[in-house]
């Protein structure tokens, strides 16, 4: 029970800093208006298909979660306060917490996207299967958290952080980036529930693995 | 008293091949402290940082045991208290903020408000207690992390550099701190400084 309280109370923690330093919220919220803008510029004349639109919606939220996402461990470390954490907490408590903090950060990116993407180009993304859709945007959402949490983690210690993060991160991610492309563009083009349910699948093993491996790797990359 | 002992045991620690020190042994039970001296580059912070569980030796054991039962690294934590130049609170948070948020982190339900306004009365930070920490000067910050070593009523207490950046007024307060500590627990504080070295009722040279 203490473990989980310790958890939410470090979840609560970053919140707080994050609302009053917006280390992260900033970069965001720029990238995901500038990279909307300038798809929407690029396609005035054109009509996109679902599998283009949902690859374009896809490529915003993955580059603007690698700008947003490695903050949380890189924050600590500029900061110089891991050390503090890491004497107050115990390293699950430290990977949940932060799991817990990408997760929130990440779902409000997608909706945010989501909203802008709807208004934009309010012709072209009609979601014509919403509950395909939601639960692709929310599988994938956890997916890019959890993956992004360790990579955040081990880049955090490295001096090359800037460049380091998104090279490492795209051959993790693109098994999730693949089904969540292939997902979106099945909620767009009107199909049954049940025809994305391998997709789905595939979603949830990818999580699964993903936390479980992070947790077990990640004493050793928060520990010395 | 905390019925605490620290054993470290043959301990020696290299960073990429160079050997900071080799083959330490002490011990220090409850009611003793013990002053780390030793010349620049000695690895006195590098002791501390073993001692309170940040950094695992290149060799060696170090073991606490509460009365008489062997404590894991990890579960001793909840019993350490430190302060050292390396170690930062949240400067986005004001100083009552920091030891609130922290010692939630820590799931220490025992502490009250009450006593994290106390210990930032002691330290002479009350009327600023709800000022962020980014504004607070370099003693102040010093004087804040003692409060926060101090929040959870540690049975070990840990000191690096303990005076860095104080006034006299400030200097005294930690006096009376290693006094107290030196009684109700253990006490170990690495310094260079002679004055601070006899606070202590034992010495270690690390080299």
């Amino acid at each position: 029970m203490s473990a989980v309280s310790s958890t939410v109370a470090l979840f609560s923690k970053d919140v707080r800093s994050e609302l009053r330093t917006r280390y992260a919220l900033n970069a965001l919220l720029m990238f995901v208006v500038t990279a909307v803008a300038t798809i929407l510029f690029a396609l005035r004349a054109d009509q996109p298909s679902p599998t283009v639109l949902s690859g374009m919606y896809w490529v915003v939220v993955f580059f603007t979660a690698m700008s947003s996402l490695s903050r949380i461990f890189v924050s600590e470390e500029e900061r110089g306060t891991t050390l503090t954490l890491q004497l107050v907490a115990s390293p699950s408590t430290v990977y949940f917490g932060k799991l817990l903090f990408n997760t929130a950060l990440t779902v409000s990116l997608t909706l945010a996207v989501t909203v802008l993407y709807t208004l934009v180009f309010s012709e072209f993304f009609i979601i014509q299967t919403p509950s395909i859709f939601f639960v692709t945007v929310f599988l994938g959402s956890l997916g890019f958290a959890s993956a992004a949490t360790i990579i955040a983690a081990i880049v955090a210690k490295a001096n090359t952080r800037g460049t380091l993060y998104p090279v490492l991160s795209f051959p993790i991610l693109i098994v999730l980036l693949m089904t969540v492309m292939n997902a979106t563009a099945r909620a767009l083009e009107g199909e049954n529930f049940s025809e994305a349910m391998g997709d789905f699948q595939i979603l949830v093993g990818y999580i699964l693995v993903m936390t479980g491996g992070s947790f077990l790797l990640f004493d050793y990359v928060w520990k010395d | 008293m905390n019925d605490i002992t620290l054993t470290i045991n043959g301990i020696s620690q290299e960073f990429n091949r160079r050997t900071i020190f080799r083959d330490l042994t002490f011990t220090i039970s409850s009611g003793e402290s013990l002053a780390l001296t030793g010349k620049n580059g000695s690895g006195k912070s590098t002791l501390i940082k073993i001692l309170s569980g940040l950094l695992t030796p290149t060799k060696g054991t170090v073991a606490y045991t509460l009365k008489g039962t062997k404590v894991l690294p990890d579960d001793i934590k909840s019993a350490i208290g430190l302060v050292s130049p390396y170690l930062q609170l949240y400067d986005e948070f004001t100083g009552l903020e920091n030891l609130m948020i922290l010692s939630s982190i820590r799931s220490n339900g025992s502490l009250t408000k009450e006593r994290a306004e106390a210990l930032l009365d002691r330290f002479g930070l009350a009327a600023r207690r709800h000022d962020f920490v980014r504004g607070y000067s370099s003693g102040m910050k010093q004087r804040l992390k003692y409060a926060f070593a101090l929040l959870h009523a540690p049975g070990v207490l840990l000191l690096d550099e303990p005076t860095s950046n104080l006034d006299a007024e400030g200097i005294e307060i930690v006096q009376q701190v290693v006094l107290e500590q030196g009684k109700a627990g253990i006490l170990i504080l690495a310094t260079n400084d002679e004055g601070e070295a006899k606070w202590c009722s034992r010495r270690f040279q690390v080299a």
